[in-house]
């Protein structure tokens, strides 16, 4: 069996379609697991979109502990005797996955962006070397813990007339030795990179906080409206706030148009954006990797360059 | 306070070049260095033992010339390193279990603390996975850290929300980079560092044999076909240009 789990909803619903393509080759099904509340509306929707079977584990837990929500799974994963596990690879179940794995002595890859069976096998493909090569893995022992990231795959259409069975059980929670004083929601007004179709993003080429409207400027005129940043930007000097931050740690994006302005090209910040349609570079060192993973580029100052290019692009936009 | 820092080598992945025919990178020949983040561990041990006193400990997983990688963080403050002489066969799997068996063998421990990643590959598997076996809180992504003398707070970057999480010793946790400055030994440090003791102990020692769970059957090479089109002229000519190309592509509409 197939056992699938996110604390996030639409990335439970992603995967889905894998987990239950997976069940099906194997001849088995596909189970979604909720941990917390009971929410039947949540269990249908999850049915809807292609869940054979959906398992509550009813606890008492406020927040997200990795600690305590390892050690219900594992019960889950007994109870189930599930075979493949998916995960959502957001940061928590990355740190669900890695502990559940050591409490279970299990193989575990984090991050697959490739999952299917060869030679009856789970082999999974994952980034490694900071976007320079992909590596692929194979499992040869059960059960085998594998985390997705958003995006990687789309959910299955909805088909309502598709049934499952909804089980319940209600769990203890393990004691644990440490506990969350405060949760925070990073301010993050309605930036999300990810869904993105046009990006117009920021690095170290520009002096100061100020001049970051010349981005948005230009992103707006683009009818894009999203800008996004290297790491710098967003870890170093905190002149946008993280939703902004692309790259190997920060959000993987697909637009239809990337431009990358005074952003260098280090391998860090490619492999949150490679997967761009197009890729425009701005920057005045001619030498400056990202024109390598450029199609289009312009080599120049870049306060020189986007005011003309902005105003260029309105004209032709009408 | 005793502190455990996991450190891991790794191949300089800023150094590497990709094989323009196979696409695929080139290991051989590439430098080795302490994973980035690692640094940041050491970092933050070396302020915890100034508070509290204490010891630091470094244990590595990897072949025989890591000890002079492990020199490097001895020279930055740490006591004394631990080399786990790794077999050729090694999974995430292994690497943990040798890394909580050395822990367990270490004995006394308040914190282990490990980068929230290792820069070459970068899963993050390791902390929490160690935290499992050894059965310990995991604090991880640590943003910062304030280690008191029977509790420790941290407040943890988890990409939309901050988290502040406190914990009793044991603990592990997982730093990110943005948690400190790695300090830069002196010359003075690195030669005192030739007298602190490196112990190596031998997988076989640890445990009994272990199989990988999961096996790197192929490394491939990513394709990345892009059109190089650079415009380095006058700039109102390169921004027409790219302006006119942009438009043949549809994306201005």
């Amino acid at each position: 069996m197939v056992l699938v789990f996110s604390d996030n909803k639409n990335l439970s619903l992603e995967l889905l379609n894998k987990g239950s393509e997976l069940a099906k080759e194997l001849g088995k099904n596909v189970t979604a697991v909720i941990i917390g509340e009971s929410d039947d509306g949540l269990a249908k929707e999850y049915i809807s979109y292609g869940a054979d079977k959906v398992f509550i584990a009813e606890v008492d837990i406020d927040s997200f502990e990795a600690e305590k929500y390892a050690g219900i799974l594992e019960k889950v994963l007994k109870e189930t005797g599930a075979e493949i596990v998916l995960i959502g690879s957001n940061k928590n179940g990355k740190d669900l996955a890695s502990r559940l794995a050591g409490r279970l002595d299990a193989g575990c890859v984090i991050d697959c962006t490739n999952l299917y069976l060869k030679d009856k096998k789970l082999t999974v493909e994952r980034v490694v070397y900071s976007g320079n090569a992909i590596a692929v893995e194979q499992f040869n022992s059960k059960p085998s813990i594998v985390t997705i990231p958003s995006k990687v795959f789309d959910p299955l259409k909805k088909d309502d007339k598709h049934s499952g069975d909804i089980v319940k059980k209600k769990f203890d929670v393990e004691k644990s030795a440490s506990k969350v004083l405060k949760v925070q929601e990073m301010q993050t007004g309605d930036v999300n990179v990810e869904d993105a179709e046009i990006i117009v993003s920021c690095g170290r080429g520009f002096k100061s906080k100020d001049d970051i409207k010349l981005v948005s400027e230009l992103a707006e005129v683009l009818k894009g409206k999203t800008v996004g940043c290297s790491r710098p930007i967003a870890a170093d000097l905190k002149w946008l706030s993280e939703d902004h931050w692309i790259g190997l740690s920060g959000h993987k994006v697909k637009p239809k148009l990337y431009v990358a302005v005074g952003i260098s090209g280090q391998i860090q910040h490619i492999a949150g954006m490679r997967d761009s349609s197009i890729i425009v570079a701005i920057n005045k060192d001619p030498e400056a990797l990202i024109f390598k993973s450029a199609d289009y580029g312009i080599v120049g100052d870049l306060y020189e360059v986007l005011p003309k290019l902005t105003s260029m692009v309105k004209d032709k936009m009408g | 306070m005793n502190i455990i820092v996991c450190a891991k080598q790794v191949v300089d992945v800023s150094e590497m070049k990709v094989d323009s025919k196979t696409k695929k990178p080139i290991l051989q020949g590439v430098p080795q260095k302490i994973s980035d983040i690692d640094k940041n561990a050491i970092e933050e041990a070396i302020k915890i033992k100034d508070k509290h006193g204490g010891k630091i400990t470094v244990v590595t997983v990897g072949p025989s010339d890591a000890k002079e990688r492990i020199k490097e963080l001895l020279a930055m403050g740490a006591d004394e390193g631990v080399l786990i002489s790794s077999t050729d066969k090694y999974d995430y799997r292994i690497v943990s279990s040798l890394l909580a068996e050395a822990i367990k063998k270490i004995g006394e421990y308040d914190i282990v603390l490990c980068g929230e990643a290792s820069i070459d590959m970068f899963s993050g598997q390791v902390g929490p996975r160690v935290a499992g076996l050894l059965n310990i809180p995991q604090i991880t992504y640590a943003q910062n850290i304030n280690a008191e003398k029977d509790k420790t707070v941290a407040m943890r970057n988890m990409g939309d929300k901050s988290v502040t999480t406190e914990s009793s010793y044991p603990v592990l946790i997982t730093v990110t980079k943005e948690i400190n400055e790695p300090r830069l030994p002196s010359l003075m440090q690195i030669l005192g560092a030739a007298n602190k003791p490196i112990n190596e102990w031998s997988a076989g020692s640890l445990t009994k044999e272990l199989q990988p769970k999961v096996e790197t059957i192929e490394l491939k090479g990513i394709p990345m076909q892009r059109k190089n089109i650079v415009y380095k002229d006058d700039v109102d000519d390169s921004v027409k240009k790219l302006v006119d190309s942009l438009a043949k592509e549809g994306v201005l509409r």
